[in-house]
This record gives structure tokens, C-alpha cells and sequence, in this order.
């Protein structure tokens, strides 16, 4: 029996059709994202296997590399000639090219090489290459020769690669060591420092200054620099310890090279390790990434003070536009005169909502920043000056800033809420005798909680992934330090910070070393939707339990 | 919606009722002897009118609402009932629009006088509403509401109001083990009687019932027509309803109203049996549409 196209297209399900496919694609566009950086992001951490082989380019020296395969890709054979590579005629149209990470940018001057497969002879897999993770120079490639500490070569019967580990492992405990007391207690020292400073110029300024003052301060002082001289000494005797040890290597062609043990992160021989091996090294390369502070210009180490910065600022921002959309709502619901002018103002504030970002941040940088801060310093902070206190970007004025731009969804989203509010509820607590002002705080606000969750939970899921405006009002590339810490106030709302989608920009487009910045932009990505994402569930979570609370009531 | 519905049973009953009068006796009610003269007022109602905006709802309303009594306002919908009845505790002042002229007396204090606190007048004068309308609380909060808005926050006092308010609304035995459950999860009869419970909670003079009962099922119905009876020792009650025979079973007294006008007002054995106006008789003989 066949349908007519008039009929199958009355029984709507052309519509079913469509829809389902609407649903079906957006499903797949937002698997295939996340699989897609998560491959992408996560597979950079994966302890590759070193290749070493001749490589005899046509017409070229033949050299020994190493390294591992990062990616291929086709390229005509056009091309290759056009570069200088002599390629027969006869051979196919298209070559496979390699990108092949040989690293040791000390020497080779670029951590990176193409190359064409087709060339590679005599390939191995030698278990004796290792990769050696520096603090600087990025990774080196090659063959352990002989450990030293000083001039004298260390020859005792155990294995060189066990000693070579060992002392690696020592030098590590230095360096946590030689950390702490640089970044915690030496900074406590100068943050107490700089506050006798400004306490001294405050003074000053109000001709306070007296003789007793400036002894005392001075007291204080010397006995800070007492205590700056020990760690000083100690830091020294530190430093002489963690650079006592260096090893001899030898790259792949040949050169050796003499390096500081001190300045190794970790070495490993992929070839040589086992399944279990690698994954635990691929755990430990992962937690790194989320637990630790970059190295080299945020091409490699970790991403925390990022993750640290985004959240802190999402947490700030959502505890300054609450209250505000919250009470501008109930003000607008409940108590102005519903006219003209409030409907000016739900136009305004809807018209605030499409408003571009980056005008925020312009907004932010001017008003903000450049007109409150410098009148706070100049009221609160004038000792500091001429350096600015608050008047510069800082975590407080992005916070406030992404506040401003998520008002309008948590002011929309409260009124919605308030209006849903049935009648009969108010009228029931009125006429128990409460005032206006009681029934909204005991009874219509609580009611209307789940939908400020709501309207917070939108303004966290655009917050979080704001970058343009946090680039004018705070964020930087590196911050010294987490906003938060163990130095009075302990926090630091003036400072600068560190954001995940700024990272990923910088990282991305900023780094010198674009190719080894890579993956990191697609790691970087993955966690900046895994963050936002567990703020969005922990918001949502909230909010069910609040509407389980005060569900039922059939409007 | 619900509304419509109400009306549109009511109007079905109408029409099976249609040319007969109420039987007062099959109801199960004992003539009383009342006299409305005779009767201590506690509201004193005199020269009411009432406007939304430029329309009118209420026209030179003058009654005397008695002590310790139970009053019942009927008529048909649209009439001004529930107006009137919240103009008692000044519900109406949340209608933009609602201006008010004329007296209500309480306690020969005129309610909408400049000065009164608006706040003290409700907790004086207390309100049920048609649907019950129970906060989203613990059955315990929900009677404590009235007691902690006037700032009493002791446990023990609040212990004791809160027994001796839901013992009074006929609910103690069927809630006392789920006292700090959410008293959403109550039937709608419990729910109404819960209401009821947390108004007198604030020991209110005069309890207003707007259709109390014309969301809930007969039996409990018959629960809430049961409580009044019982409360109406202790508090003067005002009941809006829709429904004759109800106001024949619990009211004392009975005031008809027609498109927003008082038309007879009279104690109800006679307003019902004897009644003075041919509006009136129309009514509950059912001659109405």
C-alpha cells in the first residue's frame, strides 16, 4: 500500500524526522568535541617509544636521529622538490611526511623535524635511549654515559641507570627544599617587609614618623633581615648540593654532552618500560599537568595556578551577582510600581545582556580599574603610591566585572522565579500577620531559590568560558603567585591571575614553541570543559535539592 | 480553570435543586432562637463601597457582624462575597487599583483608618483561603510561621502552641509522628485543616473562611463543617461559600448579596425558611442561573 507524500507529510512525521535528526546532530557535535580534544589532549601525555634510524635524504648527509613520531601527514611530491629534496620522477605523487619530536633544542636548536619516512633506514628501538625531562631545554634524547658528582665519576656496582635515578630522586628533595623556602618563607619575609615599608611611608604621610616609630620599625626590620640572612645561607648551601651531581650523555649522533643533574625533571626509557610502567609514568604526567605550576613559557609542567584562577574568580563572581540580581529582581517584582519605567529598566537590563563581552572589559578597565582603583588607592592605599594597589587589573575587578556581565541573566532568571510564586502562598503568610518584608525573606525567597540557582548556574556556565574582557582586567599569561596564600590578607584580590581560556590562547598562539604547545592547548581545553562543567553539576545539584525542597504546590 | 469548575458544579446543583427550597430540617439542624439585635458586634460594617479602579464591586454595605458566631455570605459568583469578606483584613489593599470608603468598626477602632498597622489587623483577623495554601515547610513550621513572625522563637512555647493549634483544627492525632515532615505530603483536607490550624496558632478574634471547602472532597468536607462548629465558641467566624446547604448547616447567621449589594441579612433559620426579599427567595429556591 503506498502513502501518498500528502499524507506522510500530514501525520508529521516529517517533523519527528526532523527533530530527531536536530537532536542526533547535536549529540554527535558535542561527543565529537569533547572526544576530539580529550584524544587530542590526553594522548601528549603517553610515554611514546623512541625511533632511532639513518635518515639519507637524495643528494643530502646522511644522520642519525632519534625521537618519537608526533604526527604525519601527505604532501605532494611537488613540493619536496620545490624544498630541495631530489625526488625521481617516476616515484608516486604524494609522500608521507613525519613531524618527529628529536627534542634536545640545546644542541639541534628546534625540539621538532619533518621528515620523510620513505628515507629511514636501519630503525631500531633501542632500550637504552632515554628521554631526559629538563627544567629548561625542554626534553633531551640519548644515551646515558657515566654519572658524576663533581669531577669524580661515581663507579660503584650498582647499575648506572639505578645511580642516575637515585640521584635524581635526591635532587629532586632539594629542589621541594630550595621551593619552599623560596616561594613560602622568603615570601613571607617580603610581604612582611613590604608591609613595615608601606606602614613606615603611611606614617610618613601623616607625619606620625617620630623617632620611636622608625626605631621600632627599624627593630622589626633588622630582625627580618636576621632571618633572611639564615635562609640566604641556607638557600646557598642548598644550591651547592642540588648542583653537585652531573651525568655525560651522548645524543644519537654522536655528541656528548655534560648536564646538571639538578636541572632534570625526570628521566625514563620508554623502550624499556612496561605496560604497567607506562601507565603509571602516563598518571604521573597527568596529575603534573593539574597539580603543578608551568615551566617554559607554559609549554610544559602543569596548569594549576590556571585552574586555581578560574575558579576563585568564578567563586567571587558568583558571590558578588548574587545579592545584586537577587535584590534588583525582588525590587523590580515585588516593590516598584509596575510602569513605564520598570519596563525601561527590564528592556535596559534584557538589552545588557546581548551587549558584547569585550565592551564589558573595556567598560571594566575604565571605570573599574582605572577610575575606582585609583580612587581607592589614593583614599585607602596612600602609601603605596605611585604604585597602584587597586588601581591596576586585578581578581577583585574581573570578578566584579563578569559580575556585571552575568547581572542580567541572574536578574531575568530571579524574576522569572518570583512571578511563578503562587498568589495564595503570599496571601497566607500576609495573613498570618506578616509584613511584606517577612513574607518575602521566610517564605517567597526561599521558594524562589531554585531559580537564582538557575540564573547563577547560567552565569557561571558564561563566566567561566570568558576570556576577551579578563585579558583588559586581570588575567596575565604567568602570575608570580596563587591569589590565595599563607601571607597576610591572605586574599589577594589586587593580584593578577592566571585563567584557563586565557591559558589556552597564550599557549596556543603566544608560545615560541608552537609545536610542543599543541597538545597542551587541546589538554587545556578539555580541562577548562571538565572545570566549568563539575561548577555547572555542583550548581545544578544545589539546585535540585533546593527544588525538592520547595517543589509540589501546584500553580 | 478551577474556578470555572466550581461554577459550573455549582450550577448543576442549582439546576437539580431547581424550585426547591432548602429543607433545614434534613440537614440536621436545630432551629435556634437568634436575634441579631440582641447580638454583641464585633464588626461593625457601615456605608462600604468598594471600586476596582473606576468599576464598583461594592455598594453602601452596612452590617453588624456578631460575636462569636458563625456568619455566612452567599450569593452568586461574581457577587462581591469574597470581596467583601477581604476587605475584613484588608486582603484587598494588595489589588492595585482597590479604594475603599465607608467603616469597619473592630473593637470601635475603624480598620482602615491612617495608622493602623495592617500587619497587627490580619493577626487579628485571620484568613483561610478556597485552596489550601500550605507553606513549603515542616507541619511544625507551618503552625510556628505566625508565632515566630511575632518574634517568639522559645521551643517550649512553641511546643505548646503548636499541639494545642493542630489539636484544636482536629489534626494532632493524624499528624503528631510527622510533625517535621513537609506538609506538602498531606492530603488536601489535611492541608486545609493544617491552615486553619496555623491561623488560630496566632489566637486570632475573628477567623475569615474563604470556601474553605470547595476544594476538597465530602468527607472532608464534613471534617471542616465539623471544626467550625467547634471553633465558633471561641472566635467569630465569617465563611464565604458557594454552597446553600452549607451555609444552612454551620452558619448562624446568613447575608445574601447580589451584584455587589447587600440584599438581606438575617439569622439563617429565617433567611432561609422566611426569607424577607423575593432576590433572596429566587436564590435558594434555585431561580437563579
Amino acid at each position: 500500500m503506498r502513502i501518498g507524500l500528502k499524507n506522510w507529510y500530514k501525520s508529521g512525521e516529517p517533523w519527528v524526522w526532523l527533530n530527531a535528526g536536530a537532536v542526533a546532530i547535536s549529540i554527535i557535535m558535542v561527543v565529537g568535541l569533547l572526544a576530539l580534544i580529550a584524544v587530542r589532549g590526553l594522548g601528549h601525555f603517553w610515554p611514546a617509544d623512541i625511533i632511532k634510524a639513518n635518515y639519507t635524504v637524495p643528494g643530502q648527509e646522511s644522520k642519525v636521529i632519534a625521537g618519537e613520531i608526533v604526527e604525519s601527514e601527505e604532501v605532494s611530491a611537488q613540493r619536496l622538490r620545490d624544498a630541495g629534496i631530489a625526488i625521481s620522477a617516476e616515484e608516486s605523487e604524494f609522500f608521507e611526511r613525519q613531524l618527529i619530536k628529536v627534542g634536545n633544542r640545546d644542541i639541534y636548536g628546534s625540539d621538532f623535524q619533518w621528515i620523510l619516512p620513505a628515507f629511514l633506514e636501519s630503525i631500531e628501538f633501542s632500550e637504552n635511549i632515554m628521554v631526559v625531562e629538563r627544567r629548561e631545554w625542554g626534553n633531551f634524547y640519548g644515551f646515558l654515559k657515566e654519572v658524576r658528582e663533581g669531577d669524580r665519576v661515581i663507579l660503584d656496582d650498582k647499575p648506572l641507570w639505578e645511580s642516575f635515578q637515585q640521584r635524581i630522586a635526591r635532587a629532586e628533595g632539594i629542589h621541594d627544599d630550595i621551593y619552599e623556602i623560596e616561594k613560602h618563607q622568603i615570601g613571607r619575609i617580603n610581604a612582611a617587609l613590604e608591609r613595615l615599608r608601606l606602614k613606615e611611608r603611611r606614617l610618613e604621610l601623616e607625619s606620625k614618623l617620630t623617632n620611636t616609630a622608625q626605631a621600632q620599625l627599624q627593630l622589626e626590620r633588622a630582625e627580618l633581615q636576621q632571618e633572611y640572612k639564615q635562609l640566604e645561607k641556607r638557600l646557598g648551601e642548598l644550591y651547592q648540593q642540588f648542583n653537585q651531581d652531573y651525568f655525560v650523555a651522548e645524543t644519537v649522533d654522536g655528541r656528548q654532552v655534560t648536564l646538571s643533574i639538578g636541572s632534570v625533571v625526570r628521566a625514563f626509557q620508554p623502550n624499556a618500560m612496561s605496560l604497567p610502567d607506562k601507565v603509571a609514568h602516563y598518571g604521573d604526567k597527568v596529575w603534573e599537568f593539574v597539580a603543578d605550576d608551568p615551566r617554559e613559557a607554559n609549554t610544559e609542567g602543569g596548569i594549576f595556578p590556571a585552574i586555581f584562577g578560574t575558579v576563585m574568580m568564578v567563586i567571587l563572581m558568583s558571590v558578588i551577582v548574587t545579592p545584586f540580581g537577587v535584590i534588583a529582581a525582588v525590587y523590580l517584582r515585588e516593590y516598584a510600581h509596575q510602569g513605564v519605567v520598570t519596563r525601561m529598566i527590564r528592556i535596559a537590563v534584557n538589552n545588557l545582556a546581548g551587549v558584547p563581552s569585550i565592551v564589558y572589559g573595556v567598560f571594566g578597565l575604565g571605570f573599574f580599574v582605572y577610575f575606582m582603583g585609583s580612587t581607592i588607592d589614593e583614599t585607602f592605599f596612600p602609601e603605596a603610591l605611585p604604585a597602584p594597589t587597586l588601581g591596576t587589573p586585578g581578581l577583585l575587578w574581573a570578578s566584579i566585572t563578569l559580575a556585571l556581565l552575568t547581572l542580567p541573566v541572574v536578574i531575568v532568571a530571579t524574576e522569572e522565579g518570583l512571578s511563578r510564586i503562587p498568589r495564595s502562598v503570599r496571601e497566607g503568610s500576609l495573613a498570618l500577620g506578616a509584613t511584606k518584608a517577612e513574607t518575602l525573606w521566610r517564605v517567597v525567597l526561599p521558594m524562589a531559590s531554585p531559580a537564582m540557582m538557575t540564573g547563577l548556574i547560567l552565569a557561571v556556565a558564561r563566566a567561566a568560558g570568558e576570556v576577551a574582557p579578563l585579558m583588559l582586567v586581570g588575567v596575565v599569561k604567568l602570575a608570580p603567585s596563587l591569589p590565595l596564600d599563607g601571607n597576610y590578607p591572605y586574599l589577594h584580590l589586587d593580584q593578577k591571575f592566571m585563567h584557563l581560556g586565557f591559558h589556552i590562547y597564550d599557549v596556543g598562539f603566544q608560545s615560541p614553541n608552537v609545536e610542543a604547545a599543541r597538545p597542551l592547548v587541546y589538554a587545556t581545553a578539555l580541562l577548562l570543559v571538565v572545570v566549568i562543567a563539575i561548577l555547572n553539576l555542583s550548581a545544578v545539584a544545589i539546585r535540585n535539592h533546593l527544588r525538592e525542597k520547595y517543589k509540589a504546590l501546584e500553580v | 480553570m478551577s474556578e470555572a469548575m466550581v461554577e459550573l458544579s455549582t450550577d448543576q446543583q442549582l439546576a437539580d435543586k431547581k424550585a426547591h427550597a432548602i429543607d433545614m430540617q434534613s440537614l440536621g439542624r436545630v432551629k435556634q432562637d437568634l436575634d441579631i439585635e440582641s447580638e454583641t458586634t464585633c464588626l461593625d460594617i457601615s456605608g462600604l463601597d468598594l471600586f476596582y479602579d473606576d468599576k464598583q464591586a461594592l455598594y453602601d454595605i452596612s452590617m453588624n457582624i456578631p460575636q462569636k458566631r458563625v456568619t455566612s455570605f452567599i450569593g452568586p459568583s461574581g457577587c462581591g462575597k469574597s470581596t467583601l469578606l477581604r476587605t475584613l483584613n484588608r486582603m484587598n489593599d494588595l489589588v492595585d487599583g482597590c479604594r475603599v470608603s465607608g467603616k469597619i468598626l473592630l473593637d470601635d477602632q475603624d480598620i482602615y483608618a491612617k495608622g493602623v498597622n495592617v500587619a497587627d489587623l490580619r493577626r487579628r483577623v485571620g484568613m483561610v483561603f478556597q485552596k489550601p495554601n500550605p507553606f513549603p515547610k515542616s507541619v511544625y513550621e507551618n503552625v510556628a510561621y505566625g508565632l515566630r513572625i511575632q518574634g517568639i522563637n522559645k521551643k517550649r512555647i512553641l511546643d505548646e502552641v503548636v499541639e494545642w493549634a493542630l489539636k484544636g483544627a482536629a489534626l494532632w492525632d493524624e499528624v503528631k509522628d510527622r510533625l517535621h515532615e513537609s506538609a506538602l505530603g498531606m492530603s488536601g483536607g489535611q492541608q486545609q485543616r493544617l491552615v486553619i490550624a496555623r491561623t488560630i496558632a496566632v489566637e486570632p478574634e475573628v477567623l475569615l473562611l474563604d470556601e474553605p471547602a470547595s476544594a476538597l472532597d465530602p468527607i472532608s468536607t464534613l471534617k471542616i463543617e465539623e471544626l467550625i462548629n467547634d471553633l465558633k465558641s471561641k472566635y467569630t467566624i465569617v465563611i464565604v461559600t458557594h454552597n446553600m446547604q452549607q451555609a444552612a448547616r454551620v452558619s448562624d447567621y446568613t447575608a445574601f448579596m447580589y451584584m455587589g449589594k447587600l440584599v438581606e441579612f438575617g439569622d439563617t433559620d429565617s433567611l432561609f425558611t422566611n426569607p424577607k426579599e423575593k432576590q433572596t427567595e429566587d436564590y435558594i429556591t434555585g431561580r437563579y442561573g
